[in-house]
């Protein structure tokens, strides 16, 4: 029921920030998406969209991190021996 | 897709499943609040790859699985009568109530709409004014902006013909009784992702210090869960209870402002009973007294509605951690997604029916 799933903005709709909408891309599907919970989003960011709402906007460097600490856990060499 | 297919990767949640494993000691007793985490726990076999110390058990985070029975039978009641359009996410439809649920009052000439937001039901409330249109508005933090913002506008555009039955329930509440109860066994929290999205984390502050317990906020694909346990674990076994964010990319500490904004503008806390749980205090949301004309319980009488449970279901039990789905006596035998007793084998995100798709042949072995 909390699915929301990641999608790129590719134009944005309306001032009224209320109305804001945009046009998300989810890897090819197109869905009209309310913005008026992520005034900060702007064409090209990703969001979280759940029932027709943004939720979120991706933070980029964030994203990175789930990987970041992987590599930093290679350079202490922590994974040693990990099976490939 | 970007930020999906990524945290799919199955060298990295090796590497991950051997961090865990080099940090745990001891046996630990972990609990994803969320159902969304449980069916992709279950989906890709996640706890398989956890060492056999780290145990993953199930919360009660599925909202179609914990709307009490009696608000099942409420919407088949309004359902069923003539002049209804009644809207909901498709999920809720085959939620038994007392004695049938919303597809047979749909197969029978209801007007029963799937919807795949509320702002779609008040789209239809606009073009058939002489119809009454009602939202099924159940879900956590999540989607309580949504709901917030349809009984908004209506309000705003003077729609009168639109109204919602309102099943919202909290997500802190619930932690807090699985933890005060006798009989808990969870040790560390998974919190769900895009509830905290909504509300931010400082709220599960205070628990964690209470019940020194750490809380790690997460997020739904195998990479953010397995990151998350090994988080709890890493606090578990270094003997700290704190609220950590594994979940950064989507949550920030404080939440969404404007939604929560919007939640407060129309509805304020109320106690819920939960589908299995029974009643918590402070546990759910309801209509605020300005915006009550939208309440479809008032507008249709049918306020006052009780119902009991059936005896065998064991969901109670499950949705607080205690048994795991194949313990119920009635686990894929009088019980299936096509043949329910209770919720938690309805929804896709109800641990029983995760364990039927999933799990049937390991754990009839
Ligand atoms: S298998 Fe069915 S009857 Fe048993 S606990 Fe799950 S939902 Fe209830």
């Amino acid at each position: 029921m909390c699915l929301a799933v990641p999608g790129k903005i590719e134009s944005i709709e309306g001032d009224d920030l209320l109305l804001r909408r945009g046009r998300v891309n989810f890897g090819g599907i197109f869905k009209e998406v309310s913005l008026c919970y992520t005034p900060e989003a702007v064409v090209g960011d990703y969001v979280i969209v759940h029932v027709g709402f943004a939720i979120s906007t991706v933070d980029q460097a964030e994203a990175e991190q789930v990987f970041e600490y992987l590599r930093m856990m290679d350079e202490l060499g922590e994974l040693e021996g990990t099976p490939q | 897709m970007k930020f999906i297919d990524e945290y799919r990767d199955g060298k990295a949640a090796a590497r991950y499943a051997r961090l865990i494993a080099r940090a745990t000691t001891k046996p630990w007793t972990i609990m994803e609040v969320c159902g969304g985490q449980t069916h992709a726990i279950v989906k890709f076999g996640i706890d398989e790859l956890l060492p056999k110390d780290v145990e993953l058990v199930h919360g009660p985070g599925c909202p179609v699985c914990v709307t009490p029975l009696e608000l099942i039978d409420k919407a088949i009641e309004i359902a069923s009568r003539p002049n209804v359009i009644f809207c909901s996410f498709g999920d809720m439809l085959r939620v038994p109530g007392s004695s049938k649920d919303l597809l047979v009052v749909k197969a029978s000439g209801g007007d029963v709409r799937i919807v795949y937001s509320p702002l779609d039901a008040v789209k239809i409330a606009e073009a058939n004014p002489a119809k009454e249109v009602v939202f099924f508005a159940v879900g956590f933090e999540t989607t309580a902006p949504a709901n917030a913002m349809a009984v908004f506008q209506a309000h705003q555009k003077g729609i009168g013909n639109f109204s919602i039955l309102v099943s919202h329930v909290l997500v802190p509440p619930a932690m807090e009784a699985i933890l005060s109860s006798p009989i808990n066994r969870v040790q560390g929290f998974l919190a769900a992702g895009h509830v905290c999205t909504i509300m931010g984390y400082t709220e599960y502050e205070p628990i964690a210090q209470k019940y020194n317990i750490p809380i790690v906020v997460t997020g739904f694909e195998p990479l953010d869960i397995l990151q998350g346990v090994y988080m709890c674990v890493k606090q578990l076994e270094e003997g700290r209870a704190d609220v950590e964010n594994q979940y950064a990319r989507s949550v920030r500490k404080e939440g969404n402002l404007p939604a929560q904004k919007l939640i407060s503008e129309v509805f304020c806390v109320v106690s819920r009973k939960w589908r299995g749980v029974g009643e918590i205090p402070q546990s759910g949301l309801g209509l605020r007294d300005e915006y009550r004309e939208f309440d479809a319980e008032l507008r249709f009488g049918v306020a006052s509605y009780t119902a009991e449970e059936s005896s065998e279901c064991i969901s109670g039990l499950i949705l607080q951690g205690v048994k795991k789905p194949h313990e119920c006596t009635a686990f894929g035998t009088r019980c299936t997604p096509e043949r329910p007793l209770g919720a938690t084998m309805v929804s896709s995100e109800g641990a029983c029916a995760a364990y039927y798709r999933y799990r049937r042949v390991s754990v009839a072995s």
